[in-house]
């Protein structure tokens, strides 16, 4: 595979920063004022009991909620609205808490769909799916089949996702991600739900695609254990609001977060 | 037994990627085509190719449209027969107004005309969908009757107001109107009708074919990985309506040699959707085996009993079918709600591994 | 100039210069619109309570008439000489059929399918209405009917005003049709808000597996449910009935219902008659007054136009509220 394009950015530099982003449906209020960044190569975790805002946080960076306030930068431009295709174009990919496969088609094509935006070939190429149209078919196969290789999952290629076991899909989601070729990578706990081996194996996979590729990225874990082994950072998110900041050390000692999980009168 | 792939091994990418990898497919199809091609035309009667085959293949190729956008792109319209009348009406005018051009150029051609329409009226996919956007397609269907039948100028104000069709040669045979012959109109549409299911097949094995399922199956993670779904789903009712287009016009200047609006009435629209339900959604050769049970079953009720000595009313038949149809769409939905292409499958699969179990 | 005057000015000008004709057909299209909206109430009662989009509520408004006229007839033939009793008979037997209807769709169609995706639902439907068509014409025949609002005591003639400096006429029948929707609309909303079934329905209408798993029986609930848009189906199918005549040639006309429901939403009674009102006004004011610029018959499709129209600026209904798309 090769590395994500945007090499302008260097490592340990902000790749993504919020500023002060609210974000409200009607009067419920999903995140107030916070702000944080994200930096080039790093894992960086968002953490915070049930109904804290991660999982908006997430669909804000994308493009699928439009914050009310706040200022998001990405790759130093300062983005106004934002479609969540362009956000993809740009190069934020994703996957999510509920998996969201394409569920009437194969591993391989659902991985396949993920190069969507990588391949060119128009529509009367596609008629014919000879010449061009079926060399760039086989050069993105050939790519799909290393992400296919490097998630273990030869053997499910061909079947349909939507029969696979739950650990399984996660991966195929995982795979579809990674041939966006993102530079962003966000993930929606990736963990939920499975037992310690199928953990251990996608922690595996997330620490790989960091260390191999570079590629940044931001997930949503409940799992402690988990979240303090992988991440270089972390932000917690208490009602909406960030509550504490820093290295895995620093945010498991900090009193806010202590209270937040264990629960003290707001 | 001789349905096996062992000793087939895929070398490159680009035969693992192709539509049929296994040979005995491949054998199986070309049988088909030949007799299609050759064996029908030679030694099929008139009966056989001009009351059964030829509908056959029109009403299998808008199923194919309709399958593109109900089927692969998960918009459900009930649109379809409209959009025949779109290509049937364009093929008309356009040969009204250029009879120097060959009729089979205009029969193509008009699936733009059908195209267009179809964009128009697949634009407010932009904000709706399911049962919504059904309705949407209602509006086109009435909309579109109500042209047809109240804008003399479709129909070169004939007294009828129906569309003839005039006669057109092709290389000095004559292809289109009462005098062609029903071998010559099979051939044309026989052609017509594979080359588009191999285009058909050829799209949705691709990257357009991938984007339209991953719109259908989830919509929202398809836009988080950057596939615009407004231009995704205008491409498909484009492209579906022009397979309808297409459909609509073979079925008037290849088949009925004229027509009046209410061919292309809502009824026209259910019966396709009803070959898609039951052939298969998302497969083109359920468009096909839809087709093949949902025009053939009438057929069958008029001519089974009465060889019998049982000959049933022609109004019987058409309620009796009705009550199939239904029947047989409710029975598909519980039993296999991917149609009769998914029985095909699966009895392929059996014979795979056959005699044993797994 | 002149097509922009022909469009907006001139229709307005008819409007004012004869009054009596802008009430009459206000009232026409309103009397229209309350069988649109009577259809759409029994899509809304099924929706509601199954999650089905049911498309053969259309077809269950002939089926009804269709059973009461064809038992009738039936019951006539075979002696029983007064045609009141006969009629009354024909209508019990009728309710009776209905409920068989109900108690089958929920046993061979809804309770194999359940947990299935809606749209497999929906289409399940459309065998449905097929079915029932082929059914109904093959049982009493295809050719149209009359109703028999005689035997049922339901009012005929008009009664007429004189008001505006002119004439407006309203059809008894469609006085009484106006009556009996109202006082079942009400019944309904008393039924769903107030009784414990109700609660239980709408319970159903979220989730099938959350209902289950409280204990809430979903056959009898679906039986219900079917056997109440059979009423609300026979009685529009009577009213339906008495101003034109019962055949099959009504489902095209049934399917303005679903407008109506894009207008209304697909969950709130008071939306299915307020979107019924509206379409039918529409169309019928649209007809008479724009309609002949473009040649009349507009009809066939205003409905859905104006269903079209609406949703572009407000694609979750008129009381529907602003769904928050998660992921």
């Amino acid at each position: 595979m090769r590395a994500p394009s945007g090499q302008e950015i260097a490592a340990g530099d902000v790749l993504l920063s919020l500023e002060n982003v609210s974000l409200a449906f009607g009067g419920v209020k999903a995140l107030s004022d916070v702000s944080f960044d994200i930096r080039k190569s790093e894992i960086r975790a968002i953490i915070g009991p049930n109904g804290a805002g991660k999982t908006s946080m997430l669909n804000v960076i994308n493009g699928f909620y439009q914050p009310q306030l706040g200022r998001i930068t990405f790759k130093g431009k300062a983005r106004a609205k934002m479609r969540p295709d362009e956000a993809a174009r740009g190069g934020i990919a994703r996957t999510f808490q509920n998996v969201a496969l394409f569920k009437g088609m194969s591993a391989l094509d659902n991985i396949m769909a993920g190069r969507s935006l990588k391949m060119h070939r128009g529509f009367f190429w596609q008629l014919l799916r000879h010449g061009p149209a079926m060399k760039e078919e086989v050069e993105h196969r050939l790519f799909v089949e290393e992400i296919i290789e490097f998630l273990h999952i030869q053997h499910i290629r061909k079947v349909q996702v939507g029969r696979l076991p739950y650990g399984l899909q996660k991966r195929v989601e995982l795979g579809r991600a990674l041939a966006m070729e993102p530079d962003l990578l966000l993930l929606d706990e990736p963990m939920a739900g499975m037992n310690l081996e199928e953990k251990e194996d996608m922690s595996r996979f997330v620490l790989d695609v960091n260390d191999h590729f570079g590629t940044t990225i931001a997930l949503i874990e409940h799992d402690m254990g988990v979240v303090m082994d992988l991440s270089d950072r972390v932000v917690v998110l208490d009602y909406g609001r960030k509550i504490a900041d820093g290295t895995p050390d620093v945010v498991k000692a900090d009193q806010a977060v202590i209270d937040a999980y264990l629960g003290v009168a707001h | 037994m001789f349905y096996r792939e062992a000793g087939q091994f895929k070398t490159t990418y680009e035969s693992d990627q192709s539509v049929f990898p296994i040979r005995q497919d491949r054998i199986g199809l070309a049988i088909i085509l030949v007799v299609a091609f050759v064996v029908v035309p030679l030694f099929g009667s008139s009966f056989l190719v001009n009351a059964v085959l030829i509908p056959f293949l029109v009403f299998s190729l808008a199923a194919i449209g309709l399958n593109l956008l109900t089927g692969y792109t998960g918009l459900l319209s009930l649109g379809s027969g409209a959009f025949m009348g779109v290509g049937a009406y364009a093929c008309y005018k356009l040969t009204t107004y250029f009879p120097g051009v060959n009729i089979l150029v205009w029969i193509v051609c008009s699936g733009f005309f059908s195209a267009l329409v179809g964009v128009f009226f697949g634009l407010p996919s932009m904000r709706i969908k399911g049962f919504y956007l059904a309705v949407a397609t209602l509006a086109a269907q009435f909309f579109l009757e109500w042209c047809f039948l109240r804008i003399p100028w479709l129909y070169n104000n004939n007294i009828s107001g129906a569309i003839e069709v005039p006669t057109r040669t092709l290389f000095g045979l004559i292809i289109t109107g009462p005098n062609a012959a029903p071998q010559t109109r099979y051939l044309i549409v026989l052609t017509i009708v594979t080359l588009m299911t191999l285009a058909a097949s050829n799209l949705m094995h691709g990257r357009i074919g991938r984007m339209w399922m991953a719109v259908r199956d989830m919509d929202i993670a398809a836009e988080l990985m950057g596939i615009r779904l407004l231009p995704t789903k205008l491409t498909a009712f484009a492209v579906s309506s022009f397979y309808c287009g297409v459909a609509g016009a073979m079925l008037v200047f290849l088949w009925y040699g004229g027509a009046e609006p209410n061919v292309f009435s809502i009824d026209q629209s259910f019966l396709i959707l009803f070959m898609i339900i039951v052939g298969g959604l998302g497969s083109l050769l359920g468009s096909f085996l839809g087709a093949a049970l949902i025009f053939i079953l009438p057929i069958i009720l008029r001519t089974v009993p009465a060889q019998f000595g049982l000959p049933i009313h022609a109004a019987t038949v058409e309620h009796l079918t009705f009550m199939i149809v239904g029947a047989l769409i409710i029975f598909f939905l519980i039993v296999e709600p991917h149609g009769l292409a998914r029985l095909w499958q699966i009895a392929k699969q059996k014979l795979r591994v056959w005699p044993f179990p797994y | 100039m002149n097509l922009l005057y022909m469009i907006f000015v001139d229709p307005f000008m008819q409007m004012a210069a004869a009054p009596d004709l802008l009430v009459q057909t206000l009232w026409e299209g309103l009397v229209g619109g309350m069988l649109y909206a009577l259809i759409a109430l029994g899509f809304v009662l099924i929706f509601k309570a199954s999650g089905v989009f049911n498309f053969a509520q259309g077809i269950m408004v002939v089926f009804a008439a269709l059973t009461l006229v064809g038992t009738y007839h039936l019951l006539v033939l075979y002696g029983v000489s007064n045609t009141h009793l006969a009629a009354y008979v024909a209508l019990a037997i009728t309710i009776g059929v209905m409920f068989v209807l109900a108690y089958s769709v929920e046993r061979l169609v809804l309770r194999p399918l359940v947990n299935q995706p809606d749209i497999i639902l929906f289409m399940a439907t459309f065998g449905l209405t097929y079915f029932l068509i082929g059914f109904g014409e093959l049982v009493f025949g295809g050719e149209p009917k009359v109703m028999i609002a005689d035997a049922l005591y339901l009012p005929r003639g008009s009664v007429d005003y004189k008001i505006l400096g002119g004439l407006v006429s309203l059809q008894k029948i469609d006085i009484a049709a106006a009556v009996i929707a109202s006082l079942m609309v009400a019944a309904l909303s008393v039924f769903f808000s107030k009784t414990r079934i109700g609660r239980a329905l709408r319970a159903v209408a979220d989730s099938h597996k959350a209902a289950l798993s409280v204990g809430i029986s979903l056959e009898q609930i679906w039986v219900t449910v079917w056997f109440a848009a059979g009423l609300v189906a026979l009685v529009t199918g009577i009213m339906w009935g008495a101003r034109s005549n019962v055949s099959f040639a009504l489902q095209v006309i049934s399917l303005k219902a679903l407008p109506v429901l894009i207008l209304g939403g697909f969950t709130s009674i008071p939306g299915a008659i307020v979107g019924g009102l509206i379409i039918g006004i529409g169309e019928k004011i649209g007809e008479f007054y724009w309609g002949p610029l473009i040649g009349g018959g507009t009809d066939s499709w205003l409905a859905y136009v104006i269903a079209l129209v609406f949703l572009l600026f407000r694609p979750q209904g008129l009381f529907g509220e602003k769904i928050i798309e998660r992921i």
